[in-house]
């Protein structure tokens, strides 16, 4: 083949290759518009629907604006009517909510930390067996211990109560805040810990004052988790607390499944983006350092 | 004085021998390599006298004193790890000063020991540049900062220039080395490189499979290696090792390389035996180094060869030449103002005050 006939040749599968480009990128951001859409379409309907009078969802404009924007049922669905027996509302349950997700987060990530640590960096005899079975706690299901747990809360005398909320979700989460924490700290050099000792630093200072601070992305990545799935957990909420003690989650289906009369799908729309808005907020607030702590590990020094 | 005695020390993770029954001693003042390939236990050695490990069985020694279970800070030693092992979190001037607040040291005592510790590794202006924010060299140096402003009686480096690049691992090498000549402390320093060993260290000690195979001056490592192991380990191209066999006629000894005839023997007369020989036909390797190999004959004790050259590598200052000698390869080193040539036969020269023998058996130096 002479040069010139490479040269044309190239430039055919130049013009060719230039077209498919074209053609794939648009398919692919056809596609991506497809999935967005069918993602966000639940949502959309969901605040469209708690703007709207009961009147207004009745006539079966499902995907329309609401005429007006109605707050009502958002002040219904977070504080109720204001008549007494048999008002379901969900402010207090909230802050039920609040209160055993903060503490539970913080002391399952600070053990998942603190044992992540150990198993790392103070290597003892027999310390890959405990971290199997610690590992094997992540695949236990929910349903599984409900039992056991119910008897261990009895004894301990804090069945049905936020506190015992607060100790089944700590200890449910800390196979998986050590195993997030083993993962990070052992991409994390061993010569650190060493430098730390021959400096005459102890087992406490060299976590809090060399690994501590060096391992926000981790943190925030177990906090996401953490919070997510404690908040978001009904199966031990229903279980273990009833009445006043529940959280959120539940008051939500009492909400929704025992209304007495006519389903108020407003009210129902606007608790359900209540209950999950704060997981929305934390998502929204340190996303980027959840993916960011997902892939990368180490540490340069 | 000894500064540090290592005493029938072994070592072993799980069923492998990390470490077996290693001495070593050194004098106060001395710089002591411990060179060998990856995985021969000199890092665990290291870590052992530092204190970061536990030892199975033996002792260590730090100015007469046993140490084996002293904690690491309390043996007055200082370490530069390879990874330069910086707290990530604290700025260079926290680095080097943690572990004197960690002793409680008074305030202004810290502060005029950073001021001379910074001033002399020159890094005055980085003090409050987080490690990340660091070049390798300069990470190098707060590495040895933090490691000087403990005032140790012995310095451990692991590796400390293997992260860097050529250039700069040259330049921190006399660093290094001038560090060393201003302090005048006692310093154990691991290496795989060749190289530093041999330009940093007054005594070498090669390690191999957990066992230290010579421990000596940079000079006898290099001229008498004690067996094929260190023959072939140090130098680059390594020690030519030909086998054949030492024939004994009347009070001579000769060489005889396999393949060869009685005419092409190479006599011995000079050869410094380590201890005497009766055997005849003892089956033996002949050692002689690229570089002692000449193209003309400078010495009358010069053994004249004649080889075919096979394979010729220019690296500027001089060129490596594969020859084909009884059908066993031997590299020669010359200049490159040479002309050599490929598969030409060569008129060359051993200087035979200058080659090692050693027993094909037990590879120990005859």
């Amino acid at each position: 083949m002479s040069v010139n006939n490479t040269i044309t040749s190239y430039k055919q599968l130049e013009e060719r290759s230039k077209i498919t480009n074209l053609l794939l990128r648009w398919f692919l951001y056809f596609i991506l518009i497809l999935f967005a859409f069918y993602f966000i379409f639940p949502l959309y309907v969901m605040i469209v629907t708690s703007f709207k009078t009961m009147e207004e969802i009745r006539q079966g404009t499902l995907l329309t604006w609401p005429s007006q924007l109605n707050f009502e049922s958002w002040a219904v669905a977070w504080g109720g009517r204001g008549y007494g027996a048999g008002d379901t509302f969900l402010r207090p349950y909230f802050w039920n909510s609040i209160k055993m997700v903060v503490p539970a987060v913080i002391f399952s990530t600070f053990i998942g930390a603190m044992t992540g640590y150990v198993l790392t960096k103070w290597r003892f005899k027999g310390d890959r067996w405990i971290f199997l079975f610690l590992l094997f706690g992540c695949f236990i299901p929910f349903q599984a211990i409900l039992l056991p747990m119910a008897r261990t809360l009895g004894v301990l005398g804090i069945s049905n109560s936020i506190l015992g909320l607060v100790v089944v979700h700590s200890i449910y989460g800390i196979p998986f805040t050590t195993l997030f924490f083993r993962n990070y700290y052992v991409s994390i050099p061993d010569e650190l810990i060493k430098a730390a000792r021959i400096d005459g630093a102890g087992f406490f200072k060299i976590f809090f004052k060399i690994l501590l601070p060096i391992s926000a992305p981790i943190i925030v990545v177990t906090v996401i988790w953490q919070f997510t799935q404690i908040w978001n957990d009904f199966l031990f909420g229903a279980t273990f607390s009833f009445g006043k003690a529940a959280p959120i989650q539940v008051a939500l289906n009492n909400m929704v499944l025992s209304s007495t009369s006519v389903k108020e799908y407003n009210v129902d729309m606007a608790s359900s983006i209540i209950a999950g808005f704060p997981t929305l907020i934390v998502y929204v607030l340190a996303g980027k350092y959840f993916i960011r702590g997902l892939t990368s590990g180490a540490v340069k020094g | 004085m000894i500064a540090l005695k290592i005493q029938d020390l072994s070592k072993n993770f799980g069923s492998t021998e990390v470490l077996k029954k290693i001495n070593v001693e050194i004098e106060e003042g001395n710089f002591l390599v411990l060179l060998g390939p990856s995985g021969c236990g000199k890092s665990t050695l290291l870590n052992i006298i530092a204190g970061l490990e536990t030892i199975d069985e033996g002792e260590v020694f730090i100015d007469d004193y046993n140490v084996s279970k002293v904690e690491p800070k309390d043996r007055n030693i200082a370490m530069v790890f390879q990874s330069y092992a910086l707290y990530p979190s604290m700025n260079v001037k926290e680095n080097i000063t943690f572990g004197l607040k960690q002793s409680k040291t008074p305030k202004d005592k810290i502060e005029e020991q950073l001021k001379k510790i910074s001033s002399f590794l020159k890094v005055n202006e980085l003090l409050n540049r987080k490690p990340s924010q660091l070049s390798g060299g300069q990470r190098q140096r707060v590495a040895i900062g933090r490691a000087l402003v403990r005032e140790p009686r012995i310095f451990l480096f692991d590796e400390p220039l293997s992260n860097l690049d050529a250039k700069l691992r040259v330049e921190m090498r006399r660093e290094i080395k001038i560090l060393h000549q201003k302090l005048k402390t006692t310093v154990v320093y691991v290496t795989h490189d060749q190289t530093e060993a041999m330009s940093l260290g007054t005594k070498i000690a090669i390690m191999n499979h957990g066992v230290i195979q010579q421990s000596d001056t940079p000079k006898n490592i290099y001229n008498k290696p004690q067996n094929v192991f260190v023959a072939d380990f140090i130098g680059s191209p390594p020690m030519n090792l030909t086998e054949g066999k030492l024939t004994k006629e009347g009070n001579n000894f000769y060489f005889v390389p396999n393949e060869a005839n009685e005419t092409n023997k190479i006599p011995l007369k000079n050869y410094d035996f380590v201890k005497p020989i009766n055997e005849n036909n003892k089956e033996v390797l002949f050692g002689i180094r690229p570089e002692h190999i000449f193209h003309k004959k400078t010495n009358e004790n010069d053994f004249e060869v004649k080889m075919k050259s096979e394979l010729n590598e220019y690296i500027g200052h001089e060129q490596i030449v594969t020859f084909n000698y009884f059908n066993q390869e031997i590299l020669g080193k010359f200049s490159s103002t040479i002309e050599m040539g490929t598969n030409k036969e060569v008129n060359l020269y051993f200087d035979l005050t200058q080659v090692s023998l050693f027993d094909k058996n037990t590879s120990q130096r005859i």
